[in-house]
């Protein structure tokens, strides 16, 4: 009964829909950048490591001075180079997507704390900055809670919605993931297109993580994308590549966490706040198997194109 | 540019690259100390001296060379049929988590130590069975689902650890029950951490390398990761296979678990493993895949990461180098045998 009411009352809350969609705006960004990777036909498991990297670099640029804007112009370029260097491993070398992809990771997190703890010897307490203010000029209820980085989250799932699917740029994407081969035949370079797309995902990726260091927190912490970037892998499968879906799966994935958060409150002693915290990754398993079957994936994902070979 | 590629593979090219990788990785790595201000060479010294200077280091890096070894192989036979298990931390926890379980019954040891080992290797694979299901039947990704179970896993043994299987007289630590001495491996050095568990798990190394290579399972196994439509079409059982490797590769990072309990902790905790389960796909990689060269990847990774840890006490680098030197090794390796298999043309 009290948990029943308990939700209710959660549900009529501003406060817990402003903190739903502060939890999604890292996996919008995550999800979006996975999106144009995987379109083009690359998988990118390098996210969870970009995230970190991102988060990292965006806040050491205002830490040392740099205005928030910049830290995540900063954050973006490092997740382009990181992307880069997947790029290059998966598209001309034709590398296995999913070996890359996780040294990406584990090569981009072990920098990002090597070069935390080489800036940062001994401190006690992280150093912090002053992040991103909410919106309060913003007439709009909830959104006025949030900091401009959800705005552009928000914005940018409609670029790249509208890339997509409205500019030719987008098609040669969709192409190069679908028929490389087909694509090549109507004179598109599928290696420059691949590239372009897993850089552009991947500096997405970097500001997903940024907004942790420079809205969510003001600080950097070992361990704080803990897993974000895996989770955005399998939304971007329950949203069947699409980026309105995706939108809608990363606030459906931050919905359920902002409720573990607020029901492991109001439940008491009764069950194990452990079920709470599982919930979300139970749900993303339950919600993949019952897309599967209807997922469309972008046929050439994870096929390395080399020209003339079948 | 594109690649072409080299036709017959020169067998120098391939014992070339390696030599190339870790000569790169040496290069990198130490730019990476540089700009931690520390001598380069004195570090790299360190390093090795801290690994494989001594007994006891060596005692440290074989101690620390047995999970890995485990979760190496469990990496390198899922990999070969191109399952790609990212899920062997929650496979080693489960296994651990499981082997304290059945170690904990009242019985008499002869029966009780088999029965924590297999409880382990059931456990572990178990865990990996229900995925490698998913995507036989519904297609569902198995990346993804052995990703989110790690974390569910891991959520579930500090239930177990806050609850029924906490240790009443650990001070409020979240940790198991001790095993009893009984079910505790004995040490292979005395004086050293060094167990007997490094032997089945160098001896599991080999019964997997002659699996692979000369029984009509490890033929299928490598049918199904070479084209699965092609296996299918010529009467090799994809989805029975699939689903073998998973058990048989949930069941090796199981084992992983219950050897770290049995051989170095006696209890479970939720840092008993510092990611072994993702080192494991690491060093597979590293070794090709190869079951033997696991053994080999995993005694150096394991050196690297011990060597590391005692050189942060001699000079001012962050211990997070050897997860650098790691990392970039291999990816300049995955480099490596791209250029010695295809040559680039500008063209």
């Amino acid at each position: 009964m009290e948990l029943i009411e308990g939700t209710v009352s959660m549900l009529g809350n501003a406060d817990f829909w402003v903190a739903v969609l502060r939890i999604g705006t890292p996996l919008i960004f995550g999800t979006l950048g996975v999106l144009l990777c995987e379109r083009a036909g690359v998988l990118n498991l390098g996210i969870e490591g970009i995230m970190v990297a991102g988060a990292l670099t965006g806040w050491l640029a205002v830490y040392l001075g740099a205005g928030l804007w910049t830290g995540v112009l900063v954050a973006a370029l490092t997740g382009a180079a990181f992307g880069l260097l997947h790029a290059l491993l998966t598209v001309p070398l034709a590398l296995s997507q999913h070996v890359a992809g996780l040294g990406i990771t584990l090569f981009a997190t072990s920098v990002s704390y090597y070069a935390y703890r080489v800036s940062f010897p001994n401190v006690s307490a992280p150093p912090t900055i002053q992040p991103f203010a909410e919106m309060a000029w913003l007439p709009i209820p909830v959104l006025a809670k949030q900091t401009p980085m959800t705005l552009l989250a928000l914005v940018a799932v409609g670029v790249v919605a509208w890339i997509l699917y409205r500019t030719p740029v987008g098609l040669a994407v969709r192409a190069v993931g679908e028929n490389p081969a087909a694509a090549e035949g109507q004179g598109l370079d599928v290696n420059a297109i691949r590239t372009g797309a897993i850089v552009c995902g991947s500096a997405l990726m970097g500001v997903g993580g940024a907004f942790l260091t420079l809205s969510a927190f003001n600080a950097f912490f070992f361990n704080m994308v803990n897993g974000r970037g895996w989770i955005c892998v399998a939304l971007v499968v329950f949203a069947s590549w699409r980026p309105g879906k995706a939108l809608a799966g990363a606030l459906l994935f931050a919905f359920f966490d902002a409720m573990q958060l607020r029901l492991s409150q109001v439940s008491g002693q009764g069950i194990p706040y452990q079920v709470y915290l599982m919930l979300p990754y139970v749900l993303s398993i339950l919600a993949l198997v019952l897309v599967a079957r209807r997922a469309t994936y972008p046929q050439a994902l994870m096929k390395p194109y080399r020209k003339g070979e079948r | 540019m594109r690649l072409e590629s080299r036709g017959e593979i020169s067998r120098v090219m391939l014992v070339a690259a390696p030599f190339a990788a870790v000569a790169f990785t040496l290069v990198a790595a130490a730019l990476f100390v540089a700009w931690a201000g520390a001598p380069v060479g004195r570090t790299y010294a360190l390093i090795f001296e801290g690994g494989f200077g001594s007994r006891f280091a060596w005692s440290e890096t074989l101690t620390r060379a047995t999970p890995l070894i485990l979760t190496g192989l469990s990496a390198a036979v899922a990999f070969r049929a191109h399952f790609y298990n990212i899920g062997a931390e929650g496979q080693l926890y489960g296994g651990a988590l499981a082997a304290v379980a059945v170690g904990g019954l009242a019985g008499p040891p002869a029966l009780l130590f088999p029965g924590m080992i297999a409880a382990a290797m059931v456990a572990g694979a178990l865990l990996l069975i229900v995925p490698a299901i998913l995507r036989a039947r519904l297609g569902v990704d198995e990346v993804v689902t052995t990703l989110l179970l790690n974390f569910i896993v891991l959520l579930f043994v500090s239930m177990m650890l806050d609850g029924p299987m906490k240790d009443p007289t650990a001070m409020g630590w979240p940790q198991s029950v001790s095993l009893p001495d009984e079910l505790l491996l004995s040490k292979l050095v005395e004086r050293t951490r060094v167990h007997t568990g490094l032997l089945s798990a160098a001896g599991l190394a080999v019964a997997l390398w002659a699996l692979l290579k000369y029984t009509t399972f490890g033929f299928e196994v490598r049918a199904v990761g070479a084209n699965a439509r092609g296996a299918a079409f010529v009467g090799v059982p994809v989805t029975r296979t699939t689903i073998l490797v998973a058990a048989l590769s949930g069941a090796l990072a199981g084992l992983a678990g219950a050897i770290e309990v049995a051989g170095r902790t006696s209890y479970v905790t939720l840092d008993m493993s510092p990611g072994y389960g993702y080192s494991g796909i690491v060093i597979a990689m590293l070794a090709g895949l190869n079951p033997l060269g696991v053994v080999a990847a995993a005694i150096f990774v394991a050196g690297v990461l011990v060597g590391s840890d005692s050189m942060s006490r001699g000079v001012a680098v962050p211990t997070y180098i050897a997860e650098v030197i790691v990392s970039i090794s291999l990816l300049s390796m995955l480099v490596a045998t791209a250029f010695a298999r295809y040559r680039l043309r500008w063209n």
